[in-house]
């Protein structure tokens, strides 16, 4: 558990960060949103003293962290931010072992861990363990990125932008891919981004700040439904309000009873998805499928309709 | 291989077999020469001399790099960076003074021989090296920087491991200008009695003989141009190991 408490932080006359409480349940993820300049970033820093708060207190696990000193705080903390900064000297399997190194681990232990994280993260232990980080392509340094900062195997990993430099379709993909490991391991992730499609589709909770104030600390839902203020529906889109409701939720979870005809849908599609798919086929309905191939149901355009109306 | 290095190849032949057996080159000397006069350098060992030549600059070039490199390590620190005014003052002044002055300056002091020589290429090799070593500190790429501190590094672990890895390629460059002013400036040491090149040019100046200026000259040239290619080819391959691309 993370707990901001009233912290602020001033440079100068301005307060980049200007009284932000909230508390970060364990296990989960928190995106936390905002323009440049909102004062995210230096919210998430002051989380591994990467910035020192000017007042106020940060708790994890109840522990203030400046209990300990700073570097050894930061070694129990991921840390991945965007455009990876890996280590240019460094190759791929130096990279990752950087935490383990500095903890003292056997080489042993660390060659392991190197190519368990290669392998969860899909690339080939023995083709790139010896790569150097510019041999690689974005997306392969982004994943050797998330893959350091994983290494000894944090509670809590903190994010800047980690998908920021990726190619829209490279990016889904990283994000899922992020999703998965975080159910996995149960890590604590705050995400520090400027889009707020990224943050409704990972953040379990969305904290957004103006203007170095916490506006609004919700569920996705509540953002959509109800948001706190005219800068969080600006920050939302509002002619994407309806469309972004219905990505917060699977097929799997409003799956009718009954018949459809046409091609079917997989039960982990977003509704938002179904939505899209109905349309286009000029279906009123589609059968709805497992990833084994059953049919369980079917989905109808009417019911997507009913659920992407502003909840009351 | 390419053009380039076959003629390096090709120097480095020719100056090994002038060095080890110089009365092979007496033909092509002997036209520089007036009747009568010695055609290669009868006062010392040529191969002698030149070891003696690069162990000087070596040894100077050795002493700046650390003092410099030291220092720009000290004031690009948060705690040392009040004093980076007055090491650029100390580093600027070392080049402002003119070689022969530094050795005439010196002499008094340390008697003539090596020392005033080695001091006053020391002081020269100074400026390259310190303002090379700020330039490669200061333009450290800042997400990698931020990621060092991220990962939990202190700041000597970052110096070691991130910091000067990165900035070695350009501090390598500041190297390779102070040794190759340093072997040429080392000839004039010769005029206080250290045992350089230099002295096998002066001997040729005083006697008119141009066999002996054109030795010494040729060998001093051969050797800048050798070391100056083998220190960029080292910077080269430093660069391209971390992916940057190269900087001429």
């Amino acid at each position: 558990m993370i707990e901001i408490d009233g912290v602020s932080k001033a440079y100068g006359d301005n307060l980049a960060v200007n009284d932000v409480s909230l508390t970060i349940q364990p296990h989960t993820i928190c995106a936390v949103v905002g323009t440049s300049g909102s004062g995210k970033t230096t919210l998430m820093r002051m989380i591994n003293r990467l910035v020192e708060p000017t007042s106020g207190q940060i708790r994890i696990d109840s522990e203030d962290v400046t209990a300990v000193p700073a570097h050894e705080l930061r070694r129990r903390i991921g840390y991945a931010i965007q455009g990876n900064g890996l280590f240019p000297h460094k190759n791929v399997g130096q990279n990752i072992a950087t935490v383990p190194r500095l903890l003292g681990w056997n080489e042993k232990r660390i060659s392991a861990r190197v190519d368990e994280l290669l392998e969860l993260f899909q690339l080939d232990p023995h083709m790139f363990r010896d790569r150097m980080p510019h041999e690689l392509s974005g997306g392969q340094q982004q994943r050797v990125g998330v893959a350091r900062a994983l290494a000894a195997k944090p509670n809590i990993l903190l994010m800047d932008e980690p998908f920021g430099a990726l190619d829209p379709v490279i990016r889904t993909r990283a994000q899922d891919d992020l999703l998965a490991i975080q159910q996995r391991f149960g890590t604590t992730i705050v995400l520090v981004t400027h889009d707020m499609e990224e943050a409704i589709h990972l953040g379990d909770r969305i904290a957004v700040m103006d203007e170095g104030k916490l506006v609004q600390f919700a569920p996705p839902a509540e953002i959509i439904g109800n948001p706190a203020s005219d800068f969080v529906a600006e920050l939302l889109g509002p002619s994407d309000r309806a469309f972004r409701l219905l990505s917060l939720s699977r097929l799997a979870d409003h799956v009718e009873s009954g018949e459809a005809t046409g091609e079917p849908l997989p039960s982990t599609a977003s509704l938002r998805d179904a939505y899209s798919e109905l349309l286009w086929s000029g279906r009123t309905a589609a059968p709805v499928v497992t990833a084994a191939g059953d049919v369980i149901g079917r989905i109808r355009l009417e019911s997507l309709t009913r659920l992407a109306m502003a909840p009351k | 291989m390419t053009i380039g290095n076959l003629i390096r190849l090709l120097v480095l032949a020719v100056l090994i077999a002038l060095l080890m057996r110089p009365d092979l080159f007496a033909g092509f000397f002997a036209l520089f020469a007036k009747p009568g006069q010695p055609v290669i350098y009868n006062q010392g060992n040529l191969l002698a001399i030149t070891i003696s030549h690069l162990l000087i600059v070596a040894i100077a070039v050795l002493g700046s790099t650390m003092v410099a490199v030291g220092l720009g390590i000290l004031v690009t620190r948060p705690a040392g960076a009040e004093f980076l005014p007055l090491s650029r003052a100390i580093a600027n002044i070392g080049q402002t003074f003119p070689p022969v002055a530094v050795l005439a300056l010196a002499v008094p002091v340390l008697g003539f021989g090596t020392g005033p020589t080695l001091v006053a290429l020391f002081l020269y090799g100074l400026l390259p090296v310190f303002e090379n070593t700020l330039t490669g500190f200061t333009n450290l790429p800042p997400r990698v920087m931020e990621a060092a501190r991220g990962a939990g590094m202190t700041g000597r672990q970052r110096l070691l491991q991130v910091e000067l890895p990165l900035a070695l390629p350009v501090i390598l460059a500041g190297i390779r200008i102070s040794t190759v002013i340093a072997l040429a400036t080392a000839t004039i040491g010769s005029t206080v009695a250290a045992r350089t090149l230099g002295e096998v040019i002066i001997a040729g100046l005083l006697t008119g003989n141009t066999a002996f200026v054109l030795q010494g000259g040729l060998i001093v040239g051969a050797l800048a141009v050798l070391i100056y290619d083998a220190l960029s080819g080292l910077e080269r391959l430093l660069m391209a190991r971390q992916g940057r691309g190269v900087a001429r």
